[in-house]
């Protein structure tokens, strides 16, 4: 009984390529590929006359699902959890019938890049948004399951975090459909994978903590609440988020709500001027590095701006001079 | 009240069988009698050469169900992934059949309109969720593996967890081959769950062979044993009982 869907060759589209579903008979131009992931690849397409994301299956029992959620959502939601859903079509060509879907295209720049050109607050206040878009998932009864930087999305003006891949998504109750091991509570020992409101707020913990350490870590021997606090501590990027990001872990937290109330509490309360942020005292070899990042990408830092104003009123001291002696060249001659 | 259990086998291993029946038509009888085999192939630095490939490939594929070579390191993702895709994959063969019934032979779920497509698979899903699991386990310990099992101790005890949180009741026995007298030996008998394999996999023995026909038939005649025990006997704390529970 092996399915002969899930073991065809992936499909692979080329820019310009049009394809026109079976059902609908739409037409989409392919304009480039986004990303793959497991259950397909995603491509930039233009049809309906607008720019949309298109998903190709290569295994069309977890797209049905992926669907399925969006159908889901389509009724009960609006337009600011996650992409909004068009249709559900199969395009056919010569290697087989391959399933796709199409849905809103997000513009923007992925998590973790858009906070490193940032201070610290960013994070805080990308994830007080975040906050407030799962609790209306919880609240529609469902859990987001694989929640990563890599399935967020900021759009500029204003800047806003989307949620991109609804392939976790999960009805409350039942047990977790997908997840990655750094954000889950069942990999560090520290909950079931059970679909409910307190797994989606670990994983935000986690979204802290993969901030501070980008390439992320794996677990050890080590009691793992310990480590992961003590690991928090240590990243002064992070570091002031140590209270939501601990009763986030310790599960602690009745709902996202509850979870946004006390991280605006939070950021009220402290102050992420780039002098705590930036200029403390780096500990470790990473956290210069990524001082340095941000140095490059910010000269607001006050020491280069003084050599900065300094050069600046040489420079005009100078083109004085210059206009200064050549004019009096025109009173000599 | 109950849907109905799935039985599956999962052989972890990392090499070829070298003694006893051919582990591929055992799987095809595994098959037969409507379990499903799963093989994950573990590999170190090196690799497992074409023919263990070969080999965990057409024992999975006999016997109905995935296969997945894996780094030992990834293999807490792999193992609960492999069962739970080998769980959907069972009942979609099931609604799969039903739809070429109903439709004509040589239809598949693809020639629904995609929204009833995606109302059946709802269906498939719900079962996945609320099935029974029964899942026997066995593990390769021949001594190449020796340095592998605190990973598949791991990997099992992360298992356990994911389908702990499942709605559907899950059993979970756990046997190694080659045995110290037998083809396989029990490591620990049917349970709902995994608290801790520590001292677990201790029993080890140290063998140049690799029985895995042998031990996946043994494998197959527990799976068998406990069906009928089911069948004739409905109460599920004999069971329980029996597991020290």
């Amino acid at each position: 009984m092996r399915d002969s869907i899930s073991k065809k060759q992936e499909c692979k589209l080329l820019p310009n390529q049009r394809i026109v579903g079976r059902w609908q008979r739409n037409s989409y131009r392919i304009i480039r590929e986004l990303g793959y992931g497991a259950t397909g690849t995603v491509y930039l397409a233009e049809g309906r006359g607008e720019l949309v994301a298109l998903k190709i299956a290569s295994d069309s029992m977890s797209i049905t699902s992926e669907v399925n959620v969006f159908r889901q959502f389509s009724k009960v939601q609006g337009p600011s959890l996650g992409p909004s859903f068009y249709e559900a079509d199969d395009y056919v060509s010569a290697g087989g019938v391959y399933p796709f879907y199409v849905m809103e295209y997000i513009n923007g720049q992925p998590f973790l890049p858009f906070l490193r050109q940032r201070g610290a607050e960013w994070t805080g206040i990308l994830i007080v948004q975040l906050l407030k878009d799962l609790h209306q998932l919880h609240k529609a009864g469902w859990v987001f399951g694989d929640l990563k930087p890599e399935n967020l999305l900021v759009t500029e003006n204003p800047n806003c975090v989307r949620w991109l891949d609804v392939g976790g998504m999960t009805i409350q109750g039942r047990a977790i459909k997908e997840y990655t091991e750094f954000f889950d509570r069942g990999y560090w020992g520290l909950g079931n994978r059970k679909a409910e409101p307190s797994y989606d707020l670990f994983s935000v913990s986690m979204l802290f903590m993969n901030r501070g350490y980008p390439s992320r870590f794996e677990k050890t021997q080590e009691k793992s609440f310990t480590r992961l606090m003590t690991k928090f501590r240590q990243k002064d990027v992070i570091r002031p988020f140590e209270p939501v990001f601990r009763r986030g872990i310790e599960g602690k937290y009745k709902d996202a709500l509850d979870m946004r109330s006390d991280l605006i509490q939070l950021l009220h309360g402290t102050t992420f001027t780039p002098k705590v942020s930036i200029s403390v005292k780096p500990k470790t070899n990473i956290t210069r590095r990524e001082q340095k990042k941000i140095k490059q990408q910010q000269p607001s830092n006050p020491k280069k701006r003084r050599s900065l104003g300094v050069l600046e009123s040489m420079l005009v001291a100078s083109f004085i001079l210059v206009v200064y002696i050549l004019y009096l060249f025109g009173q000599t001659m | 009240m109950s849907k109905g259990t799935l039985r599956q086998i999962l052989l972890l291993t990392d090499g070829c069988s070298n003694s006893g029946e051919d582990p591929v038509a055992i799987a095809a009888l595994a098959k037969e009698e409507g379990m499903t085999v799963n093989v994950i192939g573990i590999v170190d630095n090196g690799d497992l050469g074409e023919q263990g490939i070969s080999e965990v490939e057409s024992i999975a594929s006999a016997g109905g169900g995935i296969s997945q070579i894996v780094y030992a390191k990834q293999l807490s993702q792999t193992v609960q992934m492999v069962t739970r895709k080998a769980m959907t994959q069972t009942i979609q063969g099931v609604v799969n059949k039903e739809i070429s019934q109903i439709l004509g032979e040589g239809k598949e779920l693809e020639d629904l309109e995609p929204e009833k497509r995606g109302q059946l698979m709802e269906v498939v899903d719900e079962l996945g969720e609320t099935m029974d699991l029964d899942l026997l386990i066995l593990v390769d310990t021949s001594a190449s593996m020796k340095n592998k099992l605190p990973m598949v101790q791991e990997a099992l005890i992360d298992l356990s967890v994911s389908l702990r949180s499942r709605t559907g009741n899950n059993n979970f026995a756990l046997y190694s081959f080659p045995g110290k007298r037998k083809d396989v030996d029990k490591l620990i008998q049917w349970t709902p769950q995994f608290d801790s394999l520590s001292g677990a996999f201790k029993k080890m023995t140290i063998s140049g062979i690799t029985p895995t026909g042998p031990a996946l038939q043994e494998a197959i005649r527990l799976v068998r044993k406990r069906m009928k025990k089911r069948g004739s006997d409905s109460d599920e704390r004999f069971d329980l009982e029996e597991a020290g529970m």
